[in-house]
């Protein structure tokens, strides 16, 4: 039912941003109960999917883990068993990487013309489409996030993304360089070669895409680690991409945890690369992994807490939908989310109102229920830990609005939660919370909205709410941000970069800046006889 | 005479000094005269304010020629380091440098520039006394480089182009490439102020703030810089610079969490220190500029007389100490002996002697450790049996001299064909053929340059997209110009330094997205 819908929703094209479907779901919230229904404590909908795939994938190879091992990937409307997938190791880890590494330095792959990989991009992506629905099912399953958030939003954005790096491949430009003497100079752009990848579980496939479409558009190899809390979407889509062609060994998939697959991988030796996206903390232990074993370049994708920043001229209804969105999107479960609301004392008083109102109405249940918003936390581990950030919030004094408890008795719900009179310095207006809990601080004048937007570790994304061109101006290019979004939040288009400034991040996926983190540049002086010019 | 002419210069700049230096500073600079203590001078000249250290303490720089003193210079450490980031922090946050134009950036590097030639001869004095290297050499290559590198990257500064982006939806999509803020930049002592060129250049012309650690070895050039840079117009806090070693003043940088950006130039091991201590503290991205062992590959049609002259060229150049050098010598067994015999030859031409005698090719090493250490690897050659053809002594008994060393018959396995001698010790290996030498030049850590000598157009092609290395000379090496970016592969290093590439080091990228009203088109 809910597929037969997605796809209507597909066919149509027309929501070509995260927000614009966002604001049809709260339309269709219509003012029901708090919280919506009571779906989390009835029965949970039996999802449109099979699970065909939970081994290793290695050289083109579904094949069990080394040790024979598995882990039970859950559930999160329940915490019930999916599936038990093998679990990869260090072992793992060494025969995936010698798959690459054999890939990369014999294989076909970096030796085809950029033309042909950029048509098995092109196929995989018309694969998926075709597929889109059991996909996202198998997204909103492991997840728990709304099927039809993964249907409209994700899976047309993943395709979006692998035709517009396969539109790549076969643009990748050196340079020629002017010479001070007779020498001709020329820089080529050569693929690193193999690339390890850690990917989280907040959006196992659109985090695919941004790993996967600029690496594989390069020429490079990969072995690719996903989320113990997510494996099995991309297992199914890797499928896909060696029935579009991808020869053996370039796209190899480790299901494991971090400690066991991901450190071996950060320390291989043999992998020229690694991009990681996750917390802070961890990104930290890779990037020391890579300098203490071989040195590779690491991109880090990591957390924020990024400011939302609402000024009194602002559209303040517009702003409350887009705050609501900016925060709650995928149960909050966004590294960019909006997580400190950041509104005009002039307007403070309305906004809270309406953010408040806003929250209630928040349709919240079975993620596979038409017209849900909002589905479970991924696992008991969040969701604890995200119950103490709002025993926090209301121990340190900030006003709780709304919101505040577990939704339902039965896996990890939790009701949207609204926080007013947050303060600077209590943990909840300074920790990634990574949940739905909106905190909102009052400001004065933008000076004063500037030096505490910047008080933070992070510096991923912002959101700025002005009808004013000066003030936009000034905010854009004072908060210590990789994005800034005016009048608008959660952009995402393929084109447009993304990444941190200060401890949110190394370097920047999407966009023509993505390619660098998968190419080295190689500096070619040929000396000249007799030049006609120089 | 260097000195003389140097305590001149130094009372002629601080007549033209900024406004923020205090009389107490001129009149401690006016006093210091080389073979003296210039530890006054050397620190608060660059620092935003001249402090008295609490402490007082310095460091011995020497004369390689001799092991003798050169100078006292103020010894940075965690506290000095503390008080130069919070000077580059306020100018960075505050200061006007950010703030002022791009064309006013780049006119102070112009102007700089012409203060640098201006001053060359005291410039060249100083680094070759201070590192041991030809004078001759500072003065024809070295200097003019360094500022043709302020030239190239003074116009740089209004080129700083961001992007617009085509977007899905009714959406104004632009980049912006800001200057990431406060720069922290270790440089070596190998190329004292080539190494200063390409860490300041390119973090100025962005707007960026700057403390920079010199090496403990060679701490005299760049606080001479500096004192110009600041002649020059550059406001106080900009760059600052803390002479000291790399455990204490090195670290305290690296480490720091006030610090945006870390650049490094050094061995691998100490890099790879350096990227830890940046990942544990606020995971300032960071450049690394590393060791290497490169393949300098001789092919039997390549012009056997050029070749050896450039090969000699790649490994003795800067007594060996480059981190470029070609120092594995490969050559095909065709031209083997023909190409050994004349090398030899050459070497055995070369003229070493004091570094401020005219026609000097090469000088002493830069310090006791590294002379032993070279040694030590001279030895390890003889005894794992290659061919010591010529050298292998250090010459006189005084400074650190070393003959010009060359082994035949070197093979993949021996210690000398592995690692990273940083002296005057060619190797030459023998190869058959292409595929051969390939894998050979590739294995290794390392993959920072690479020399291709040969006169086929496949071969060339063949080597140039081989060889993982961050550079490739055919025909040639040793080409620095400005606008060619250099790095490495592998573990020679992150990033890469000169060129247009450079920019991105020290540019944070900056996505702003503006929603459209009813907008024209898309």
């Amino acid at each position: 039912m809910a597929a037969r819908r997605m796809s209507s929703l597909l066919s149509s094209s027309t929501t070509s941003t995260l927000l614009r479907s966002l604001g049809n779901y709260a339309g269709r919230g219509n003012g029901t109960s708090r919280f919506s229904t009571a779906a989390a404590l009835e029965e949970p909908i039996t999802p449109p999917v099979t699970i065909e795939h939970t081994k290793l994938l290695i050289n083109g190879q579904f094949v069990d883990a080394a040790s024979g091992k598995t882990f039970p990937t859950l559930d999160p409307r329940t915490g019930q068993l999916i599936a038990n997938v093998a679990e990869g190791d260090i072992e793992d880890v060494n025969r995936a990487v010698a798959a690459a590494r054999k890939a990369f330095d014999e294989g076909p792959w970096p030796r085809m013309t950029a033309y042909e990989r950029s048509k098995i991009l092109l196929r995989f992506a018309d694969l998926v489409e075709k597929n889109a629905d059991e996909i996202a099912a198998l997204e909103a399953w492991d997840n728990g996030k709304p099927y039809e958030q993964a249907t409209s939003d994700e899976i047309p954005l993943f395709i979006r993304l692998f035709r517009y790096y396969a539109g790549w491949a076969d643009k990748i430009h050196g340079l020629t360089i002017q010479a001070d003497g007779p020498h001709h100079v020329q820089t080529l752009h050569e693929p690193i070669g193999v690339a390890g990848q850690i990917i989280p579980w907040n959006f196992p496939l659109l985090m695919f895409s941004w790993k996967v479409g600029p690496a594989l558009a390069c020429g490079n190899t990969i072995v690719l680690k996903t989320a113990e809390q997510t494996p099995l979407s991309a297992l199914y889509v890797a499928r896909l991409f060696h029935e579009a062609g991808l020869p053996p060994g370039v796209l190899n998939i480790v299901s494991g945890y971090g400690p066991s697959a991901g450190a071996a991988l950060a320390s291989h030796m043999d992998v020229d690369k690694l991009a990681f996206t996750g917390s802070t903390q961890t990104g930290k232990i890779v990037l020391g992994l890579a300098a203490k074993s071989n040195l590779k370049p690491v991109t880090l994708e990591l957390g924020g807490k990024s400011p939302f920043i609402v000024c009194e001229d602002a559209n303040v209804d517009e702003a409350v939908d887009l705050a609501h969105a900016a925060l709650f999107y995928n149960q909050g479960q966004c590294c960019c989310a909006g997580s400190r609301t950041f509104v005009h004392e002039r307007v403070y008083d309305e906004f809270v109102e309406k953010a408040k109102a806003r929250a209630l109405k928040r349709v919240v249940g079975d993620p596979f229920r038409k017209g849900v918003e909002q589905g479970p936390q991924v696992d008991s581990e969040q969701f604890d830990k995200i119950l103490k950030y709002i025993k926090s919030g209301v121990d340190s004094g900030a006003t709780l609005e709304t919101g505040g408890q577990r939704f339902g008795s039965n896996g990890y719900y939790v009701q949207p939660t609204v926080f007013s009179n947050v303060q600077d310095d209590m943990l909840i207006a300074k920790d990634e919370i990574f949940g739905p809990v909106q905190t909102i601080l009052k400001f004065k004048d933008i000076n004063e909205v500037i030096r505490r937007s910047n008080a933070t570790q992070f510096g991923l994304a912002a959101g700025v709410f002005t009808q004013n061109l000066d003030t936009a101006n000034t905010l854009t290019r004072a908060l210590k941000a990789g994005t800034v979004w005016v009048n608008c939040f959660d952009v995402f288009d393929a084109a447009i970069p993304f990444g941190g400034y200060k401890m949110s991040g190394h370097g920047r996926e999407k966009g023509i800046y993505s390619l660098n983190n998968y190419l080295q540049v190689k500096a070619v002086v040929t000396h000249l006889k007799n030049p006609a010019w120089l | 005479m260097a000195a003389r002419r140097f305590s001149g210069v130094i009372s002629r700049s601080l007549s033209l000094s900024l406004r923020p230096l205090s009389s107490s500073l001129i009149s401690q600079g006016n006093r210091c005269s080389l073979g003296r203590e210039v530890e006054r001078f050397s620190t608060a000249a660059a620092l935003e304010e001249p402090i008295t250290p609490p402490v007082r303490k310095t460091f011995p720089t020497l004369d390689p020629r001799t092991g003798e003193v050169i100078a006292n210079v103020a010894e940075g450490d965690a506290e000095d380091i503390d008080r130069a980031v919070a000077a580059a922090r306020r100018a960075f946050d505050e200061g006007p440098w950010p703030k002022m134009t791009a064309y006013e950036r780049s006119r102070i590097l112009l102007r700089f520039a012409d203060l640098l030639d201006k001053h060359s001869d005291d410039l060249a004095a100083l680094e070759a006394w201070n590192s041991g290297k030809p004078y001759e050499q500072a003065l024809k290559i070295e200097l003019p480089t360094v500022s043709r590198l302020f030239r190239y990257y003074a116009g740089w500064a209004d080129k700083i182009h961001g992007l617009t982006v085509p977007a899905d939806g009714p959406y104004h999509v632009q980049t912006l490439h800001e200057p990431i803020g406060v720069a922290g930049q270790i440089v070596p002592w190998n190329f004292p102020l080539l190494m200063f060129a390409w860490k300041v250049g390119p973090a100025l012309a962005t707007g960026n703030t700057i403390v920079l650690k010199a090496a403990e070895q060679t701490p005299l050039t760049a606080v001479y810089a500096a004192k110009l840079l600041h002649e020059a117009g550059l406001p106080p806090g900009v760059l600052n610079i803390v002479s000291g070693y790399g455990p204490t003043a090195g670290a305290a940088l690296a480490s720091h969490m006030d610090v945006d950006k870390i650049a490094f130039t050094g061995s691998t091991d100490t890099g790879k220190i350096v990227q830890e201590l940046a990942a544990k503290s606020n995971l300032k991205p960071v450049t690394l500029e590393l060791g290497g062992k490169s393949p300098f590959i001789v092919c039997e049609d390549a012009n056997i007389d050029r070749a050896v002259e450039l090969a000699h060229f790649a490994l003795f150049f800067n007594q060996g100490q480059c981190c470029a050098a070609g120092s594995r010598t490969f050559v095909h067994e065709r031209v083997y002996d023909e190409f050994v015999e004349k090398a030899k030859a050459r070497a055995l031409r070369r003229k070493v002697g004091d570094p401020f005698q005219k026609g000097i090719e090469q000088g002493p090493q830069i310090d006791s450790e590294q002379c032993e250490k070279i040694l030590r690897y001279i030895k390890s050659g003889i005894e794992s049996n290659a061919t010591l053809e010529c050298g292998g002594d250090r010459i006189g008994s005084k400074g650190y001299y070393i003959q010009p060393t060359v082994f035949s018959n070197v093979k993949d396995d021996m210690l000398i064909a592995q690692d990273e001698i940083f002296g005057p010790v060619q190797t030459i290996l023998k190869f058959k053929d292409v595929d051969e030498v390939i894998k050979r030049a590739n294995m290794t850590r390392y993959g920072l340059a690479s020399g291709v000598f040969t006169k086929n157009i496949d071969t060339a092609n063949k080597l140039t997209r081989g060889l993982r290395a961050g550079t490739v000379w055919v025909n040639c090496f040793d080409v620095f110009d400005a606008a060619i970016p250099f790095g490495g592969y592998k573990m020679s290093g992150i990033g890469r330094e000169k060129g247009i590439y450079s920019l991105h080091n020290y540019l944070q990228v900056k996505a702003v997205v503006t929603a459209l009203e009813n907008p024209a088109w898309l």
